[in-house]
């Protein structure tokens, strides 16, 4: 085989994987990526039941009522609307009322929604970005009230 | 007036790492021998002060000096020394310091024992290293100067982050960053023979073992950090596609072409051009990943506490390393003369299969992890990329490569026989897919990665093992004979087979995991629990005090059929300093998989809520990286392999390479 015959070979073969990687990422983005929105984006946007999401928001004060067989419910809200949470299993050590969380699961109904994970920050000075950016779009949020 | 030392000392570093940049590359330029060596005493120089001033610092940690910030921010005198010690590169400026450390202890290494290196090529490197060196030691004292003073000085310290009080801390990240900055050598080596414009098999021989040292220090510091987040996170997850595993992932993958692609070089003088880019794209994933995670664009379990003027730092640094390196490459890789030819089926031509399959893994991953970030730029949508789209793309990617691998080590240079090497692989074939075969019926409806990657590492295993016996095997030689010619194969092949071995075990590990048990239980003292073939019984809950934190114990015996195999203890433990707990699993080495089990909270007397896990074959998945970097470290202590060896001796190995 020629020098430019080889080439040839080395450069289609190269385009063949590369045109087939960029076909499984497209695929793969059109199907597995989740939205991330804050209570009050759930309720405006209509999201139809089923959608998988992830919420974020603080959890409210007084809302955690854990029951048997390692069930929690809880309200994640913004200050201005609620989504109810459910979710089976043991939760995070820096899981707090008043603190920031993120909730990833499915929504049940508008407002009722049952996660399968939920994440605490590691570090009391620390809120997760997605939070601290959905409550300033509410206008809850004050400067310096705590250090994101 | 330690402090004050380290701090001069560091300026001083700052200092020599100027003159080790500018100074060689002149020397070189207008041909002066004396100014081009000068950079080997800069360079030795520059490690000596950034030790020292690495030193001070810890020494203020060991010492629990409140007056310095950083050590009142990350310290407390009740700390065991350890922790002490391990908190110096637990905060953002201190683990700049070890960043910095390395990097010069890098150069230091090629001043020290680069005698054998051409002049020119010698100074050149240092130069561009002492180039990366200024501008780091620039970011450190302009944006996160580790010395800064506190006054007054508080009685007691903040505490380190109870999560890093751990020994993954003091081993983790100084494996990771020797194998993310050891790449800077590899990237120097690249810059410097653009800069000459003259690249050979030579150049090959010079950096290799570099380029394996930083691999495996950073398999290593991969592995280490996946085991630090499986046993200290609580879940028993071990990877989780986080932006910045992702970050250190990508010049793994690069780092992986890499290093076989100079191979290549070295040994066929092909492959030029592209394993010049190959270093380049390694160190700019590192730069990358230092700009994530210390930038605060991204929210991650590892991102420090951000400040937006070191994230416009950074991503200058990113910049001009990166747009340097690249518009050097294309001024002056035309210029480089062409090499060797091969034909598509041959080794040469397997190892460009590689290359491909692990760039565009590399490519699938940045992809994934810059998406959500440039979508929230542009439409203001939140997303996350998680597992599924990695599995989909890389995961594929990964285990296409898979298939190729036993192909790549047993075709020969040049022109390879593809059907005899079918025909040798096809044993080992065969009993990988039988596996994948019974584990599919048997997982039925289940997830098919599964089956597939178990059928495929044990194909490599097999493939591998069957690579070195055909080299080995005579028929009708004695057992005395087989053996020395076993002994006198090269390292390199046992280190290249033991390290695919290493990738058959890693895979079958993360297999094994689609077999695994999950409960969550209320578990009442004195009530079994079964989780995969073992019950967990639950004997006491007891308080018990820490140095510097309090804990609640679970004493769970595990049995196997009514014997009582082993006892395990998850613990909460409670930091008064910082008001945080941490998880403690339990963990049981069974075999080759672990029983995990994490505690919550007390939800009455003696009941407490539990997680337990059955996670068969788990522990392959570090065994096979540890397998990987022995197989790096093999081939790196081949003779032919040490750095500035002349050229190959011929005469060590016995009759081997004729029975090629």
């Amino acid at each position: 085989m020629t020098r430019k015959g080889r080439r040839l070979t080395l450069i289609g073969v190269a385009l063949a994987i590369v045109a087939f990687a960029a076909g499984l990422a497209l695929y793969a983005l059109s199907d597995s990526i989740v939205f991330f929105y804050g209570p009050s984006e759930v309720l405006q946007k209509n999201i139809a039941p089923g959608t998988r999401l992830r919420i974020g928001g603080l959890v409210k004060a007084g809302s955690l009522v854990k029951s048997e067989e390692q069930k929690a419910a809880f309200t994640i809200t913004d200050n201005a609307n609620n989504v109810a949470v459910t979710y089976q299993g043991l939760l995070p050590d820096l899981f707090r009322e008043g603190q920031g969380v993120i909730a990833e699961g499915v929504l049940e109904a508008p407002g009722r929604f049952r996660a399968d994970s939920v994440l605490a920050k590691h570090d009391e000075r620390y809120m997760p970005r997605e939070v601290v950016d959905a409550l300033k779009k509410q206008g809850r949020w004050q400067e310096g009230e705590s250090k994101p | 007036m330690i402090v004050e030392i380290g701090h001069y000392a560091l300026t001083l570093a700052l200092a020599l790492a100027l003159v080790q940049a500018i100074v060689p590359l002149w020397g070189t330029l207008r041909g002066d021998e004396g100014l081009a060596s000068v950079g080997q005493s800069c360079a030795l120089g520059q490690f000596a002060a950034i030790a020292l001033a690495f030193g001070a610092l810890a020494q203020a940690h060991l010492a629990s000096d409140f007056s310095v910030l950083n050590v009142a921010e990350n310290s407390h005198s009740a700390a065991p020394a350890i922790y002490k010690f391990s908190g110096v590169w637990g905060n953002h400026e201190g683990s700049m310091l070890l960043w910095v450390l390395i990097l010069a202890f890098f150069g230091a290494l090629v001043a020290g024992l680069g005698r054998g290196l051409p002049l020119i090529l010698r100074a050149n490197v240092l130069a561009v290293q002492g180039f990366i060196s200024a501008a780091f030691l620039a970011f450190i004292l302009l944006t996160s100067n580790p010395f800064a003073r506190l006054s007054p000085a508080p009685f007691e310290g903040r505490d380190l982050n109870p999560v890093l009080q751990d020994l993954g801390l003091a081993i983790h990240p100084p494996l990771l960053y020797l194998g993310y900055v050891g790449f800077s050598i590899v990237f120097s080596f690249a810059a410097a023979a653009l800069i000459e414009g003259r690249i050979d098999a030579a150049w090959a021989r010079f950096v290799r073992p570099f380029a394996l040292v930083a691999w495996c220090f950073l398999t290593l510091g991969i592995a280490m950090g996946s085991y630090w987040a499986y046993y200290t996170l609580g879940w028993g997850g071990f990877w989780f596609w986080d932006p910045v595993e992702n970050a250190s992932l990508m010049p793994w993958l690069a780092g992986t072409a890499f290093v076989h692609s100079v191979a290549v070089m070295e040994k066929r003088d092909a492959l030029k051009v592209w394993t010049i880019f190959l270093a380049i794209l390694a160190f700019s994933f590192s730069l990358l990943g230092t700009f994530l995670v210390r930038s605060g664009v991204l929210t991650s379990v590892h991102a420090f506490a951000s400040d937006p003027s070191r994230g416009v730092f950074i991503l200058a640094i990113l910049a001009l390393f990166i747009g340097g390196a690249l518009a050097l490459f294309a001024w002056r890789a035309p210029m480089l003369k062409r090499g060797g030819l091969f034909a598509p089926i041959s080794r040469e031509g397997a190892l460009v299969l590689n290359n491909l399959l692990l760039t565009t893994t590399c490519a699938g991953v940045l992809i994934g992890t810059l998406y959500p970030l440039a979508l929230e730029q542009l439409t203001g949508e939140k997303i996350t990329v998680g597992a599924p789209f990695f599995n989909m793309t890389c995961g594929v990617l990964l285990l296409i490569l898979c298939l190729v691998v036993p192909f790549g080590q047993s075709l020969a240079w040049k022109r390879g026989d593809l059907l005899g090497v079918a025909q040798r692989l096809s044993l080992a074939a065969a009993v990988g897919l039988c596996l994948a075969v019974a584990l599919f019926a048997m997982l039925r409806g289940g997830p098919v990665l599964a089956p597939i990657a178990a059928g495929l590492a044990v194909y490599i295993i097999l493939g591998s093992l069957s690579e070195i016996a055909a080299r080995v095997w005579r028929r009708g030689a004695p057992i005395g004979v087989l053996l020395s010619r076993a002994l006198g194969l090269p390292l390199s092949a046992w280190g290249s087979a033991l390290a695919h071995i290493g990738v058959g075990v890693t895979l079958l590990g993360l297999a094994a995991t689609a077999f695994g048990a999950e409960t969550i239980a209320s578990m009442h003292v004195g009530e079994a629990q079964s989780v995969g073939p073992y019950q967990v019984v639950l004997s006491s809950i007891a308080a018990r005090p820490g140095p510097n934190y309090s804990e609640v114990v679970a004493t769970a015996d595990i049995r196997w059929g009514g014997a009582v195999v082993t006892t395990v203890e998850p613990a909460k433990r409670f930091f008064a300093a910082r008001q945080m707990s941490t998880t403690q699993a339990g963990i049981a080495t069974l075999w080759f998989g672990q029983l995990y089990i994490s505690i919550g909270d007390q939800t009455g007397n003696g009941i407490i809520a539990a997680r337990l896990y059955w996670k068969p074959l788990v522990t392959f998945i570090w065994l096979g990286a540890c397998l990987m970097a022995l197989g790096g470290a093999l081939s790196l202590a081949d003779r032919r392999l040490r750095i500035g060896a002349p050229a190959p001796a011929r005469t060590a190995s016995p009759p081997v390479a004729a029975a090629r």
